[in-house]
């Protein structure tokens, strides 16, 4: 009698040391588009899923789902995300823009950051990064690196963020080199390693010698380097294994920053709605080493560059830029606004091709 | 638009290597699936096929020696698979998929350390005058020796099938797996072989992913073929020389789109994205009007008992 007293005593206190333990400990969700080695956009995602545990150790436990469709199915994981007891959950896609409003409306208590997107809610929050600042600085560079004046681009979806990328590149190309012409591939996927080096081998076979891709994997590079002499740039991810030659630069993705701010941010409550999109300034856009095969004084300027856009001197749509049927968009020495940027979904003046729906 | 633009010896080229991996799981699943067993594993058995592949042609730089061991690696995830279905009866359908997400987790584990390596290259087939003939060369005698032994094998399996013993037997398990048995064949012995055979074609086809035409290892990176060869067996009807073909022109009109793409074609980038899939099923399913079936077995549980 009295050990089974004992035992339920116990019991009880120790379930109760685990209530609390559970309680104070802060549970953020991460829904992923790709595998976390796909050494791109994931990989990036989850180094700042590893910066949130380092920086909060204990107090915080992170859970992560990998290869989630943009589809019903990522409500599904979102949902399971939210009812085992996450406090914050990260959807790092696009395509996670409708679900992760959905979800959130059945979870008023959870908060949602959706990567990317531009709805929000009482608790979702939006935040993405100006890639197209460093995609100036790729355009500046392959514009002065291509012989064939030929530059192919591996597109992913037609959604605003693609475009961006593709009209600052070609700007900034057109810029250095008035001869230049783009080739675009819509591969419509994130991630599918045998399709994006396919696609980067018909660009090649089409005479491009400088190949930008928006998506995650490094097939492209791989591609690039069987080729020989075509030059790339790292995705989201610095790519350094295929540096310094086909990588000649990159953009890096750093969401640890922000990532623990948020999380801090529901820690001591202090967490509201926000829409961030921060660039190279604010570090969440980062340049990777510009490699030696990059002639001095290209780097130089690619540099110069990075500095003003860190900067805010420069912006990386400032005017005088037409639209593709040669309407004008904005006037000499206007700068696009953010409003206008978020629902890009038209080329520049000098692309060929129409945008997909 | 610039058509010109677009090298059609250099397009048949590529299309070719974008279809073998297809080719080689297809025909693997086509074997176990005349035997009367349906495996859904054959994307986890490409993926392990990739890594082990790409894990053994690193450590030894040999790329023959890495082939070999995808397809061994294949065959032992698909003994699991084997041993579920045949030995412990469980439900094939769920084996399956069970083997996927098993194979799918257990490659990332082993790729870890891999992530970024260069395997040494496969050498292509140079035959002196051969290979340099103009247009002929760089389409029929400069590829791989693998994408050879796919078109061989789908010859192969077809002799086997129609003509052989050894094909009689493996249908009439897939038929009448009981009576088969009363006429003392050892039903599961045959399937666990047919099981194996297709683990370790799946395995290639993956390794050849990994080792040839990216080449390179990530994680996922078979991206969904395996399901396309899944049903690229149903449409082809359970029939070699369909499968080859519609592996050819799977790959070949997504090689084909994507080149129409980057020569700036006036055809709406959508359409072309879903070309594939669409003229693909199209073809095959036109194909199949004969009323050619299922083996009749086809994911039936079989116990000697029964």
């Amino acid at each position: 009698m009295k050990f089974t007293k004992l035992m339920a005593t116990a019991a009880v206190v120790a379930m109760g040391l685990a209530t609390n333990a559970l309680a104070e400990k802060t549970k953020v969700g991460f829904v992923y588009v790709g595998p976390v080695g796909d050494g791109g956009w994931t990989y990036e995602h989850d180094q700042g899923r590893k910066a949130v545990v380092e920086a909060f150790g204990d107090d915080v436990e992170t859970v992560y789902v990998e290869n989630v469709p943009e589809g019903p199915d990522a409500e599904r994981v979102m949902t399971q995300m939210a009812l085992e007891g996450a406090d914050l959950i990260f959807t790092t896609s696009f395509g996670y823009m409708d679900q992760t409003i959905n979800v959130a409306k059945k979870f008023p208590k959870v908060k949602f950051e959706h990567a990317t997107g531009y709805k929000t809610a009482e608790n979702v929050s939006v935040y993405s990064a100006r890639f197209y600042e460093g995609r100036a600085v790729q355009g500046h560079i392959a514009g002065n690196m291509t012989e064939s004046n030929i530059i192919g681009y591996i597109a992913s979806f037609p959604i605003p963020e693609v475009i961006r990328g593709i009209n600052s590149a070609y700007i900034h190309a057109k810029k250095v080199n008035p001869d230049v012409e783009f080739k675009i591939i819509w591969a419509y996927t994130w991630f599918d390693p045998a399709k994006e080096a396919d696609a980067a081998k018909a660009l090649i076979e089409q005479g491009a010698d400088v190949i930008l891709q928006h998506t995650d994997s490094t097939a492209p590079q791989a591609a690039a380097q069987a080729a020989g002499n075509v030059v790339t740039f790292g995705q989201a991810s610095d790519m350094g294994e295929y540096a310094p030659f086909p990588r000649v630069s990159s953009i890096i993705d750093d969401w640890a920053p922000y990532y623990i701010a948020r999380t801090k941010a529901v820690m001591d409550g202090s967490w509201s709605t926000v829409n961030t999109w921060d660039g190279i300034g604010a570090g969440m856009v980062g340049i990777g080493e510009i490699s030696d095969r990059v002639p001095a004084d290209v780097k130089a300027e690619a540099l110069a560059m990075v500095e003003k856009l860190a900067s805010g001197e420069y912006h990386a749509f400032t005017g005088p830029i037409n639209k593709q049927d040669g309407t004008p968009w904005l006037a000499e020495g206007e700068t696009a606004s953010d409003g206008d940027l978020a629902g890009m979904s038209f080329y520049v003046e000098g692309l060929v091709g129409d945008v997909p729906n | 638009m610039d058509l010109s633009a677009i090298n059609p010896v250099l397009l048949i080229a590529s299309l070719m290597v974008a279809a073998t991996p297809l080719l080689l799981a297809a025909i693997g699943e086509l074997v176990v699936e005349k035997a009367g067993v349906l495996n859904l594993g054959v994307e986890g058995m490409m993926i392990i096929g990739a890594i082990c592949g790409f894990a053994i042609a690193v450590e030894s730089s040999s790329p023959l020696l890495g082939l070999i061991a995808a397809m061994i690696g294949g065959a032992v995830l698909s003994l699991l698979f084997a041993f579920l279905t045949q030995v412990a009866l469980a439900n094939q359908v769920a084996s399956g998929l069970a083997l996927t997400l098993f194979g799918l987790g257990l490659s990332a584990l082993m790729g870890q350390s891999y992530v970024g390596v260069k395997p040494p290259a496969m050498a292509k087939l140079d035959l002196p005058i051969l290979s340099d003939l103009p247009i002929i060369g760089p389409i029929l005698f400069s590829h791989d020796p693998v994408l050879y032994f796919g078109i061989g094998l789908t010859a192969a399996i077809w002799a086997l099938l129609k003509f052989s013993r050894i094909g009689l037997i493996l249908r009439a398990v897939g038929e009448n797996a009981e009576a088969a048995h009363a006429l003392g064949y050892h039903v599961v012995r045959v399937r666990i072989m047919a099981i194996l055979f297709g683990g370790a074609c799946a395995g290639l086809g993956g390794a050849y992913i990994s080792l040839i035409r990216v080449p390179q290892w990530t994680e996922g990176m078979t991206a969904g073929i395996g399901w396309i060869a899944l049903a690229l067996v149903v449409f082809a009807s359970w029939k070699p020389w369909r499968v080859l073909l519609g592996a050819y022109l799977f790959g070949g009109i997504n090689v084909l789109q994507l080149n129409l793409q980057a020569a700036g074609i006036a055809i709406p980038v959508e359409y072309l994205a879903m070309s594939p899939y669409l003229i693909t099923i199209l073809v095959l399913v036109i194909m199949s009007a004969d009323k050619s079936r299922a083996p009749a077995s086809l994911g039936k549980i079989f116990h000697a008992s029964q």
